[in-house]
């Protein structure tokens, strides 16, 4: 290992710390979960009802306790299925091959605040 | 150019068995883009022992052969963007000199992920996606750090067989 390695990692775990502080303050906590397919909307759905979601042929949903997880995909990779469940901390669970994107984030409007801190 | 033709076919089948190899650990699958990159660990020997070029067609023959054998299309595009951004990269750093071959695969490993990033977040159109990023660069400074190792040693005793046999 050279000198200019160590410099090498250094920045890279410097840009991951950055990333990192920068993903905490974009991440807002909540309790409706959107999902957008191709990057358009596809629909807005409440944590706090327990529900099972079809998205178009080729994804799942499941919410269920306040959190939403991917229950079953078509493709081979099985990565969002595999991915942990989102609840009201916030959070994203991404389907690649179905450019599905489930996120957790915002509250009701109407809905009031403190229901959280119960 | 006979010898160094089949040496490279070797070199690619390896790369293929690594990556299927890699298939069938089922760590690190939380994240999309995540791998171990055993594959590379061929693709960084390429390079130390012959060149850019020669690197570059083993990657090439690599991805095109595991996407057709075991992935698709879609996986596909995201090998190409991967490997394709983490050679020139590692094609690069080689070229300064500065870097040791640990230094260059861990480069590798991180463009790797970074350019798979990318393809994701422009498949997606969701830029929410680069909320994997943090966990993606670590992944590739320890996954490229171990391969680099690995294939220094590598290329130390290739080398050596490589003079002997040249004298038989």
């Amino acid at each position: 290992m050279k000198k200019h390695d160590f410099l090498l990692v250094g920045i890279v775990l410097a840009a991951a710390l950055l990333f990192f502080l920068v993903r905490n303050m974009l991440i807002e906590p909540g309790n409706v979960l959107e999902i957008t397919v191709d990057g358009e909307a596809y629909g807005t759905y409440s944590l706090q009802e327990d529900q099972t979601i079809e998205i178009r042929d080729g994804n799942i949903c499941r919410i269920e306790g306040g959190e939403v997880s991917m229950i079953w995909a078509d493709c081979p990779d099985q990565l969002c299925v595999h991915q942990a469940s989102v609840g009201e901390h916030g959070g994203n669970i991404i389907c690649l091959p179905n450019r599905v994107v489930l996120s957790v984030g915002g509250y009701e409007e109407g809905a009031p605040v403190d229901t959280v801190a119960s | 150019m006979g010898r160094k033709t089949a040496y490279l076919g070797l070199f690619a089948a390896a790369a293929m068995l690594l990556g299927y190899v890699e298939s069938l650990i089922p760590v690190f699958v939380t994240v999309p883009g995540m791998k171990l990159g055993l594959a590379n660990l061929a693709v960084v020997l390429a390079l130390y022992l012959y060149g850019g070029r020669e690197a570059a067609a083993v990657s090439a023959v690599r991805i095109v052969l595991n996407a057709f054998l075991f992935g698709s299309l879609f996986s596909l595009a995201f090998s190409a963007a991967g490997g394709l951004i983490s050679l020139a990269v590692m094609i690069l750093l080689k070229r300064t000199g500065r870097f040791s071959i640990v230094g260059v695969s861990i480069a590798g490993g991180v463009f790797h992920n970074v350019g798979q990033l990318f393809v994701a977040s422009f498949v997606v159109s969701n830029f929410r996606i680069f909320y994997y990023l943090t966990v993606l660069l670590v992944a590739g400074v320890v996954t490229g750090a171990l391969i680099g190792v690995l294939a220094g040693e590598m290329e130390k005793r290739l080398k050596k067989i490589g003079k002997g046999s040249r004298k038989t």
